[in-house]
């Protein structure tokens, strides 16, 4: 077995938490993200699907799923950045008898709005979501998705019938879109009570009927919290935003090598700015041309560019799984992505750079980030000083330090973060 | 006549540290023994047994040298003086 390391991480910190098919790692630096602590393996041999962390009333709380070929799968936590776990004695997210189902595994843990500060979701595998409403203490299933009509009708895709992504919504403490492969998009505007798909203008490759009302295998959706009607989806085939708050998708694949892909993350603060990782396709799933590339847009999906300084450009036949790829939310943003091969790759400035963060892990599933002490209402800036990105002048010459413009709108909604 | 109930390392962290654990009482059945040993030990249920009580898929009960699985599972008898193994089966990747 390995030795197990701790890191210890204070406020100003940013971690990585990075869930693999052997266990939880904890990366840890400081502001600067260039030197790394690597904490971990926890949960040794289980495979992690899903980690993160809640620090919403002050908590430092870790949250993963350990999942185990034998035992079931379990909701684990730490307070001190794995020194001392927590696995409780009785499993807490479980399903109904009356349901006939078993849980199979944890796809997703979404702490909830932050003023909702006890309560999370996990997301699971057969697809159902769970809520905490005691900061992760007692879970119940949501029956409104639990008892949908549609579930019988749920195929599962190629890792299973899983709830893998979970949006509660920017504004609205009613609404929440969720992920299901393979079911597609759907959203509850009465806080759960009733759930409709939201996949009009999804592509289903994989089906008779192209563009079917649910079946679609969505891999990611985000949102950024200052434009809540404005979502982006990866899809199984496909890259689309919606600016009605999905009810509506138009494809945005302007100039990606392949728009088959999982992942997807958004900016922390500007919401035109969303990065991707493209597979080639569904039957090789590695990177395209054997070079590792991150593309950003930053203009809503009208064009995308390639991100490659610091990432392998040749050899790099690479996968990166639906939730290996997240951002902090410091200033400039870091962006991070772990891969099959258990590489995990960071930048520290919005993507413009990458560098390796670690190496030789077990391969990498999950990959979620966090900026130690920001609890979601502050804003980063009042902390860290102006965002700074390279950015194009119109006179095509690459500038620094450019301030972002603020328009009114996205101060309007920044007034929503703090519900967030 | 009690039962004895052998579990494997990782289990022993929920009973006590043990991994030999004394089912007083007289359980007819493996059915009856887990019950009882639920009860004493409430951490080994979820780990053995998933929500709708079935033995998990990779884990084998044996009634000495008999798999309950090729027996007649969860009601398979004990007899006197036999001991109920619990072992994780060969699985992972």
């Amino acid at each position: 077995m390995p030795k197990v390391k701790h890191v210890s991480a204070k406020d100003g910190d940013v971690i990585v938490l990075v869930g693999t098919m052997k266990g939880a790692f904890v990366l840890r630096s400081n502001e600067s993200r260039k030197k790394w602590d690597v904490g971990g393996p926890y949960s040794i041999g289980a495979p992690v699907y899903a980690m993160a962390f809640d620090q919403r009333r002050g908590r430092r709380r870790l949250w993963w799923a350990q999942q185990s070929f034998q035992w079931g799968t379990v909701l684990c936590s730490s307070d001190d950045y794995g020194k001392t776990v927590t696995e409780p004695t009785t499993y807490s997210v479980k399903f109904p008898v009356e349901s006939q189902l078993t849980l199979k595994n944890i796809w997703q843990i979404m702490p909830g709005r932050n003023d909702d500060p006890d309560t999370l979701y996990c997301g699971v595998e057969p697809a159902a979501l769970f809520e905490s409403h005691d900061a992760g203490e007692t879970w119940s299933p949501v029956e409104g998705l639990l008892n949908h009509p549609h579930r019988p009708q749920w195929q599962p895709g190629g890792g299973g019938l899983c709830l893998h992504t979970i949006v509660p919504d920017a504004v609205n403490p009613k609404r929440m879109m969720i992920a299901i492969s393979t079911a597609g998009a759907y959203r509850t505007d009465d806080g759960g009570a009733t759930w409709q798909p939201r996949n009009n203008g999804v592509r289903a490759e994989f089906m008779p009927d192209k563009y079917p009302e649910f079946g679609q295998c969505v891999h990611k959706v985000v949102q950024h919290r200052d434009t809540p009607e404005r979502l982006f989806l990866q899809n199984h085939w496909g890259l689309y935003r919606s600016d009605d708050g999905g009810n509506s998708w138009n494809d945005i694949a302007n100039g990606v090598p392949s728009d088959f892909g999982f992942c997807m993350a958004a900016h922390p603060h500007d919401p035109e700015t969303v990065y991707i990782v493209p597979i080639e396709s569904d039957q090789y799933r590695c990177t395209p041309e054997g070079k590792l590339r991150v593309y950003r847009t930053r203009n809503a999906g009208k064009s995308w560019e390639p991100l490659t300084r610091g990432l392998p450009q040749k050899n790099a036949m690479e996968t990166v799984l639906r939730d290996a790829l997240a951002t902090d939310t410091c200033d400039p943003a870091g962006v991070y992505f772990g891969t099959r091969s258990g590489k995990v790759y960071g930048s520290g400035d919005g993507g413009n750079s990458w560098r390796l963060v670690a190496e030789g892990l077990p391969a990498v599933v999950c990959v979620k980030a966090a900026w130690v002490g920001d609890d979601g209402i502050a804003s980063p800036r009042k902390h860290r000083g102006t965002e700074t990105k390279k950015v194009k002048s119109k006179s095509g010459k690459s500038r620094s330090g450019a301030r972002k413009k603020v328009s009114a709108k996205t101060k309007t909604a920044s007034r929503a973060r703090a519900a967030r | 006549m009690p039962v004895t109930i052998r579990i494997p390392t990782y289990l022993a962290s929920f009973a006590g540290g043990r991994n030999l654990l004394a089912i007083e009482g007289s359980p007819g059945t493996v059915s009856e023994a887990l019950a009882m040993l639920w009860k004493d030990y409430p951490g080994l249920k979820d780990r053995i047994v998933d929500e709708q009580g079935a033995v998990r898929q990779h884990i084998n009960i044996f009634v000495g040298d008999e798999a309950i699985r090729f027996a007649d599972g969860l009601s398979t008898k004990i007899p006197a003086d036999t001991e109920v193994l619990i072992v994780p089966a060969v699985s992972g990747g």
